[in-house]
């Protein structure tokens, strides 16, 4: 079944003790953690929840998933995000699909097989607990959306259908064509709009999260910027909820939507939240190529893509500029094929990332700058038929037209990686709680179930488990301690919050230079993308980290913000968040700079073994969980050592 | 593979507007050198960018994911909601499909139900109003029996698919002379009236759903399918049909009580 080398490696030294908070995970067999911890948890009766007021941060699948879920229960939810609509969150643009144990394909699939696979393919960083619990819950997940009128696809008998992803070898992926996030998020959106019809949930669009509240050291509130009025205040709840997606946009080009930013983790980890393996980045294998230094954002092609198509670059170089047609097939190489017979095309997305990258550096990449490799559907439309295709990719060979004036029926595309996933994120214990009693953190932005590289599909999984599923039966273990109602708007600690926010506000209109943020956010993207992309090394992230600090001084005195602060001013917004980045980029390369092993996302050209990532558990089988001590470069790591109860290290193979 | 390498001139008639209650007016920039790979928001960012080097005031404009699927980015492109290309948005509309020496004129979606917010975006909480009075299937988290307990035909589970595919961005109304939702109203309807899941709901659903957009302000339909015109997702207006008769069987029956 697996091509493992069962090397065994299992850490058993003692005197690796971890100094984060305990991870909270019951003990005993790891099949019944969840259901022993679900019958452990606290309880609130429905009498006193509509007493709690929850504040959720995000509207994407996590955030909508949860105020939905936790106003259904009678709790008073106050939602947050910065679009014009909670529709609008990034969960949208998601296009593969959304993995779930159901084996409805009867290809041996299993609760334990994707448990398995999602710890194998996150290149065993992940917690085993955490991730086996998303296992157990995926196939609730299919039902619910099912039950909301999310319309998958289907086989002619009417029942659902699946396709394989990367990574795996069974079929066990939902999808709605290519546009799976959209009909999901769709689903959280519609059963958010049922709870705000009902009053449960209080909605707030155009709305952003500058800072977080704490109260004796409990979260107890956020402080926001309506974003039309510029009007700054404060809203008090019983406990925070951030939802607020990933940080892929520190490198400027990534696949995330304009928006995305890591402003809320990153006030949270401001005011002593713990900032968990940033190292950890997805770079996607299959996005459109860059066309000009005017580039705005990538796009992706999704990995759905690669079930039919193949990839491949010419064999000799001086071929690389000649059209693909006219390339015997002799003279092309598949080097997915070549390189990792098993798994061929569908090998996970770090793997092939770096193996689109190794072509490219070898001289053999296509298209302009000889940064792309070619993803070819001719065999499969032979095969297949082009109507086939069209059904199931119909849309991104459209988009893909749109983008590049190509069409890819006729020619094959171009791709290359791009940043698309973070797979780092605020640490978090089993309750999705992180160090700060009453913060919990959700989907993309906790550090989660991915480890170290995030199987395609899972992302959809993880969103809406911790969503719909998660932090329903977790959220009252901290609830039950709190009484609720106690803190107020009014409070000294709120309006002191509130003032450093103004204040912060005021110095970024004030500053009054001649660069606009975008231009830095251009800069700081270019220099994090080279020196701690697809491969790194001790010398440039030590580059890096010089030159960051110096960029951010750069910024904060010869930026330019036009307009007020009392208006609806974009570049207002951007600039906050880019001054984030510029503070956020250094802890990223720090994290990548101390961790001296390749495992999954996190490639260190120094560790490898002819271009194969060469992890180290006994020294790095870690969580690295980054304190903010007031000093920017010197960071505070906290490490939790990941202890394996059933998984036993092996080295991640899928030649 | 060869890449075209051209750039336009481009003269920018651009709708300035500070506020809601503000008077609005076409402000004219020379956009020069624009590449033609170049996305139509690429270009009014390398617009800003010039804005803001000078010393100006930036254009202010909607967008997201810029790969046409959040349904953030709005803009009417001389007259066109999401400008001249069929089934696409505005962010997915590149520049090679202009000249260089055209006169590009660019608007906000005008509507009543959508006030300008300031220059080129507008509010469009309505929609989401529009869906909160029943857009949706009333049920639980958790409560779900399972998936395939339900088969659906594949025809039903594919037709409800492409209406849901509405990413909501109100192009529809924009383009409309009477300002309607009816599209939009129509495939949010269609989609869950079609499914076993949306039936219990189904007349409840297009009745409050329609009463909602009323109360909106937003016109009626008067059969121009200028909407189906501009739909970047090229939603059939035969759902407005669908929407109609599921419209008036629902209002007969809350008459018959």
């Amino acid at each position: 079944m697996f091509s493992d080398s069962e090397a065994e490696a299992r850490i058993t030294d003692s005197r690796r003790r971890s100094d984060t908070p305990p991870d909270g995970a019951p003990s005993g067999p790891l099949a019944s953690k969840w259901t022993r911890h679900k019958d452990t948890s606290k309880l609130i009766s429905p009498a006193n929840r509509r007493k709690y007021t929850i504040i959720v941060v995000g509207s994407g699948l996590a955030g909508a998933a949860a105020a939905a879920t936790l106003s259904e229960q009678g709790y008073n939810v106050k939602c947050f995000c910065y679009q014009d609509s909670p529709r609008r969150a990034h969960s949208i643009a998601a296009q593969g699909g959304i993995n779930a144990a159901k084996n409805y394909h009867n290809d041996g699939d299993s609760v334990h097989r994707l448990f398995y696979e999602t710890i194998k393919g996150g290149d065993f960083r992940a917690r085993e607990a955490n991730v086996h619990r998303l296992a157990e819950v995926s196939a609730l997940i299919i039902d619910q959306c099912v039950a909301q009128g999310v319309p998958f696809a289907r086989e002619y008998g009417g029942l659902l259908a699946n396709r394989s992803f990367g990574g795996t070898q069974v079929s066990r992926t939902f999808y709605a064509a290519g546009q799976t996030g959209q009909q999901l998020l769709l689903g959280a959106y519609q059963a958010l709009s049922k709870e705000i019809s009902n009053g449960g949930v209080k909605m707030y669009s155009r709305t952003e999260m500058l800072d977080l509240v704490t109260v004796d050291g409990h979260a107890k509130g956020v402080v926001v910027r309506d974003m039309v009025t510029g009007k700054i205040s404060s809203h008090a709840g019983d406990a925070v909820l951030l939802c607020t997606g990933g940080y892929g946009n520190v490198f400027y080009l990534s696949t995330n939507a304009k928006g995305c930013n890591v402003t809320a983790t990153w006030r949270a980890h401001k005011r002593g939240a713990y900032f968990a393996n940033p190292c950890y980045t997805q770079i996607h294998p299959t996005c459109i190529p860059v066309s000009g230094a005017y580039q705005s954002k990538l796009t992706l092609m999704s990995e759905s893509l690669r079930n039919d198509g193949r990839c491949w670059v010419p064999k000799r170089k001086e071929d690389c500029g000649k059209p693909p047609a006219s390339i015997a097939e002799e003279d092309r190489d598949y080097y997915l094929e070549r390189k990792y017979p098993s798994f061929g095309n569908l090998a996970p997305r770090d793997i092939a990332s770096r193996a689109a990258k190794e072509q490219c550096d070898d001289g053999r990449g296509v298209g302009p700058g000889g940064l792309g490799v070619y993803l070819d559907f001719a065999d499969s439309i032979k095969r297949l038929g082009r109507k086939a295709i069209e059904e199931r990719y119909g849309n991104l060979f459209q988009m893909y037209e749109q983008i590049t004036g190509e069409n890819a029926y006729e020619q094959p595309m171009r791709i290359f990686p791009a940043v698309h996933y973070t797979m780092g994120g605020l640490w978090v214990d089993y309750n999705l709680m992180s160090n700060i009693p009453g913060l919990h953190v959700l989907g993309e932005a906790n550090f989660s179930d991915h480890g170290a590289n995030r199987l395609g599909a899972s992302a959809l999984m993880q969103g809406l488990a911790d969503g719909y599923f998660v932090i329903p039966a977790t959220l009252p273990n901290y609830l039950a301690t709190q009484k609720p109602g106690a803190v107020s708007e009014r409070d000294a600690d709120f309006k002191r919050v509130e003032a450093e926010v103004n204040e912060r506000t005021s110095k970024l209109l004030s500053i009054n230079g001649k660069r606009s943020a975008d231009s830095f956010h251009r800069e700081l993207g270019l220099l994090i993308w080279d020196k701690c992309g697809m491969a790194r090394t001790k010398e440039g992230l030590t580059e890096a980290l010089r030159k960051i600090p110096a960029l951010r001084e750069e910024f904060w005195s010869n930026l330019r913000v036009p307009g007020s602060g009392d208006q609806f001013n974009p570049q207002l917004e951007l600039a906050g968040r880019v001054a984030d980045f510029l503070e956020f980029g250094e802890l990223l390369c720090n994290d990548a700079l101390q961790r001296e092993e390749s495992c999954g996302g996190h490639f260190r050209s120094e560790y490898q073994d002819e271009g194969e990532a060469r992890r180290d558990d006994d020294q790095f089988s870690y969580v690295a969980a980054w304190e903010y001590t007031g000093d920017l470069s010197r960071p505070k790591l906290h490490k939790e050592w990941l202890e394996y109860q059933e998984v036993h290290f092996s080295t991640r193979s899928y030649r | 593979m060869a890449v075209q390498k051209t750039s336009l001139d481009l003269t920018l008639k651009i709708w300035r507007q500070a506020g809601p209650d503000a008077a609005g007016r076409f402000e004219t920039h020379e956009a020069k050198g624009i590449p033609d790979s170049a996305s139509f928001l690429e270009m009014l960012d390398i617009v800003n960018e010039r804005i803001i080097t000078e010393g100006g005031d930036p254009v202010a404009f909607d967008h997201d994911c810029r790969e046409g699927i959040c349904g953030m980015c709005s803009l009417v492109i001389n007259g066109m909601p999401h400008g001249p290309n069929r089934g696409v948005t505005t962010c997915q509309l590149h520049m090679r499909s202009f000249r260089s020496g055209d006169t590009i004129w660019i608007e906000p979606f005008r509507a009543n139900a959508f006030p300008v917010i300031r220059d080129l975006a507008v509010d469009r909480r309505a929609f989401d109003r529009i869906v909160q009075a029943g857009g949706y299937v009333s049920v639980r988290t958790g409560s779900a029996p399972e998936a395939n307990g339900l088969p659906v035909p594949k025809q039903d589970a594919d037709a409800a698919f492409t209406a849901a595919a509405c990413i909501g961005c109100g192009a529809c109304v924009a383009a409309c002379k009477n300002a309607s939702a009816m599209l939009f109203v129509s495939a949010k309807v269609t989609h869950l009236n079609l499914l076993p899941q949306g039936k219990p709901e189904a007349q409840k659903r297009a009745l409050s759903m329609v009463r909602a957009m009323d109360a909106e302000g937003f016109g009626n339909c008067t059969n121009q399918y200028e909407c189906e015109a501009v739909c970047p997702k090229s939603i059939s207006a035969d759902y407005i049909r669908k929407l109609n008769r599921d419209y008036r069987n629902s209002s007969l029956a809350d008459i018959a009580g």
